[in-house]
């Protein structure tokens, strides 16, 4: 479980995040959502301390994060896994290199060991045999599975998910989606996924937080949230002619 | 400004020289950079040491023009030329171009495409994985480049010297044999030493800090091997003041 506190970020004069709070449990898809520039980004790397609230908490199952010691969060960061907006992976290594890394990195066991763990990501994501490939030489939706692949290679206990959904096709989309909903309460993962396709929070928003000029809106479940007062939150749920079409069949 | 660049050139330093996280995986990378660095870069600083050397012996010869001078002299100003100065500083500032634009665009695409952050995110000291290195494989080899540059230097030298009659070959030799202070190549190696550790750090922290995309990555490349040049003569007259 994640628990963030009041967290504020300002940028110079630009105070991107004012007071944010909020409680992301194990086992479910909790998603971050809002509009362009509404601050979910930030609140991320604000989480996984690429950036560095002025104020605030986040605590990963009660340990304060913010306050540690470069070395202390080194050990939180190994039991986290991230899947970025355009994927990350090295250029200059193989898909196999790529997933591979984190268990060359930090763990002891032999090379066929390793492959074997690698193989079995790349099953998990339905990628078998494409060891050998470059990143070059993958499709979007192949580099976000690779993601995923090298994300979950070290069993991470968190998993952080930068808009799963960019660039890629609503089909693909779904199955990006449905793959990190199975991952989640597969392995009782912390999952929080920053998105603002609406696919993805009527999908698999088992817990929403609602960002908006960032302040949060409002939090909630996929199944209220279509069922709200909120103007902000209704501006941004029902935007498309389809979700306001669907509107009051939800 | 300046001042403010220093301070978190200082600061990446630091970081780099964190224990790194598994030494069998440094090493690879070092070796890796060695061959990049080392081996990547010998037939460019062949080719430019030859030549330098071939036309600093025509110019000797063509200044020195007097029957007080004797021709032996053209061999011992080469040599001390190329030892001391040309081989160390026109190889650091070809390698600053070649290897520096190359460290620098390559770091700052990592950055740019969030890979920079994936590594931190795994748990892994960043600078220390993509900096250091290239910083051991930087030291070690540009000296051993430098090396190789005065010897081809002082050998073209005799090349276009005795191709084109400015000196004869017994002349040459006993130029470059007479009078040989050896402390010069000491001089030489620890400018090499000095280049080798400006030419692979002041790249990476150009491109370690690139924000924006393709064109600021490029601008990044530009600046490295501007601010390596410079920061490269800088410290040539200090090693030279201090040592000479």
């Amino acid at each position: 479980m994640i628990e963030i506190k009041d967290i504020n970020k300002s940028f110079g004069s630009n105070q991107v995040l004012k007071g944010i709070s909020g409680k992301f449990e194990a086992g479910v898809t909790n998603l971050i959502i809002g509009g362009s520039g509404s601050g979910k980004t930030t609140l991320l790397k604000c989480m996984i301390g690429l950036h560095h609230p002025e104020q605030g908490s986040v605590e990963y199952d009660g340990r304060e994060f913010t306050t540690m010691s470069f070395e202390e969060k080194i050990e939180i960061r190994k039991e986290i896994g991230m899947l970025f907006q355009g994927s990350a992976l090295f250029d200059s290594m193989t898909v196999e290199e790529n997933i591979m890394f984190p268990l060359n990195m930090f763990t002891e066991q032999s090379r066929s060991e390793k492959l074997d763990r690698v193989n079995f990501c790349l099953e998990r994501v339905n990628l078998e045999g494409k060891n050998k490939l470059f990143p070059a030489e993958l499709s979007g939706g192949m580099k976000k599975r690779v993601g995923i692949a090298r994300a979950i290679a070290m069993n991470p206990k968190y998993l952080f998910v930068d808009e799963p959904n960019s660039g890629l096709d609503p089909k693909t989309s779904i199955v990006i989606d449905e793959l990190i909903k199975e991952l989640t309460e597969e392995y009782n993962t912390t999952t929080i996924v920053v998105t603002h396709d609406m696919n993805s929070v009527m999908g698999i928003g088992d817990y929403i937080l609602f960002l908006h000029e960032g302040k949060k809106f409002w939090e909630g479940s996929n199944k209220e949230i279509a069922h709200t007062d909120i103007q902000e939150l209704n501006d941004f749920v029902f935007a498309s002619r389809f979700m306001k079409a669907a509107k009051g069949k939800f | 400004m300046n001042f403010t660049n220093f301070g978190r050139y200082i600061l990446l330093l630091k970081a780099v020289f964190r224990k790194p996280e598994k030494a069998s995986i440094y090493m690879k990378a070092i070796f890796k950079q060695m061959d990049f660095i080392g081996v990547g870069s010998l037939g460019l600083i062949a080719i430019i040491s030859t030549f330098i050397g071939a036309v600093m012996t025509l110019q000797i010869a063509f200044q020195l023009v007097s029957d007080f001078i004797p021709k032996t002299i053209i061999g011992s100003v080469n040599r001390d030329s190329s030892i001391l100065e040309l081989s160390p500083t026109i190889s650091a500032i070809v390698l600053a171009g070649k290897i520096g634009s190359a460290i620098s665009s390559e770091i700052g695409t990592m950055r740019v495409s969030e890979q920079i952050d994936a590594l931190e995110i795994m748990g892994i000291n960043s600078p220390g994985y993509l900096i250091l290195p290239k910083i051991i494989a930087g030291i070690t080899m540009v000296p051993l480049l430098v090396i190789m540059s005065m010897f081809l230097s002082i050998t073209g030298g005799y090349i276009g010297g005795t191709l084109s009659g400015a000196v004869s070959a017994a002349e040459y030799v006993q130029g470059i044999t007479t009078d040989f202070n050896p402390y010069t190549i000491v001089v030489a190696l620890v400018k090499a030493f000095v280049f080798g550790f400006i030419i692979t750090s002041v790249p990476a922290y150009e491109g370690f800090y690139v924000k924006g995309g393709a064109l600021e990555v490029a601008q990044a490349s530009t600046r490295a091997v501007v601010v390596s040049c410079i920061t490269i003569l800088a410290c040539d007259y200090i090693v030279t003041q201090l040592l000479l």
